[in-house]
């Protein structure tokens, strides 16, 4: 029996089918809904521990280190997610990364570099290089993935807002680093709404919130994402 | 000519070679695809545009076909 070209049907990501019918698909409708949710969640916050700060200096401006109690929580809890949010994804070479921190990967690594400068290009893996986060710009928005997790940096009326995705290689036993995120950046590419369907949204906001949690290399690639 | 890969620990490891002239190749590339599809692994084809697509045959003409183990949500 001869071979045969098999008809191409647009499968979508295994992984994605996989969650059934109770999980929503990801599109750009319920990025911009999950978005504004985070925003009302984020003033929400705020103004719940900042309006009894208020209330008491209006009253008795004495009990000012109470207020700023408030005030302090006000700003904590929202830069707590932010700080959750950037945590969620591990760029190679970081303190939590599968590579050594120092100097170019070797062995198996060097290998699954290699692989990875394929799949990135010319300049993605310079900004791989530099971040330890490879750059994939989808129709959702602009990605950035690591070893585990992906940032996904979208353009509103207010700004950019990033997306933080908890995402990762289910049994990653073994793998070198630019292995774990080529294992994502392929899902992304076969299917980025089926990825983001997958992936658990972790945080939501503007790129300044997540920017000052992030290391040298993870903010540069985002000034690389500005200046597209 | 075709490629099928598969990322592992080794970086990754090309498990066959095959151009679409040599039938014989092919089929034992087809067969140690569906091998690694019943081991679990998740086969995708890169496409002419850059993007990739899954597959759940091989298909003879693509020039790479990686197999990648199942991601999952954190």
């Amino acid at each position: 029996m001869p071979l045969e070209t098999p008809t191409r049907v647009g499968l979508g990501l295994p992984e994605a089918e996989r969650l059934g019918w109770n999980r929503e698909r990801a599109t750009k409708r319920t990025l911009r809904r999950d978005g504004r949710r985070w925003t009302a969640w984020t003033a929400w916050v705020v103004g719940l521990f900042s309006a009894p700060g208020l209330a008491l200096l209006l009253i008795e401006p004495l009990t000012f280190p109470v207020a700023l109690l408030c005030f302090g929580h006000a700003f904590a809890v929202p830069a707590l997610q932010a700080r959750r949010g950037a945590r969620a994804v591990v760029a190679m070479g970081s303190a939590k990364s599968a590579a050594s921190p120092a100097g170019e990967p070797t062995g198996p690594g060097r290998v699954a570099l290699g692989l990875l400068a394929d799949l990135v290009g010319h300049e993605g893996i310079d900004v791989v290089r530099g971040s330890g986060l490879a750059p994939y710009p989808g129709a959702l928005g602009f990605w950035l993935v690591g070893e585990q997790g992906a940032y996904l940096v979208r353009r509103s009326v207010l700004g950019r807002r990033v997306f933080s995705w908890c995402v990762r290689v289910g049994d990653a036993d073994g793998l070198p680093a630019p292995d774990r995120v080529a294992h994502l950046l392929l899902a992304l590419r076969e299917d980025e709404e089926g990825f983001a369907t997958v992936a658990n949204l972790n945080f939501s906001g503007a790129e300044w919130r997540l920017r000052r949690h992030l290391s040298a290399g993870e903010r540069s690639a985002l000034r690389v994402l500005r200046a597209r | 000519m075709g490629r099928l890969i598969r990322l592992d620990r080794t970086g990754h490891s090309t498990l066959a070679e095959w151009t679409a002239a040599d039938e014989a190749a092919a089929r034992r590339a087809s067969e140690a695809f569906a091998l690694e599809l019943e081991r679990g692994f998740i086969a995708s084809a890169t496409l002419a545009d850059g993007t990739a697509e899954v597959v759940r045959e091989l298909p003879v003409e693509a020039e790479l076909v990686t197999l990648r183990r199942p991601i999952v949500g954190g």
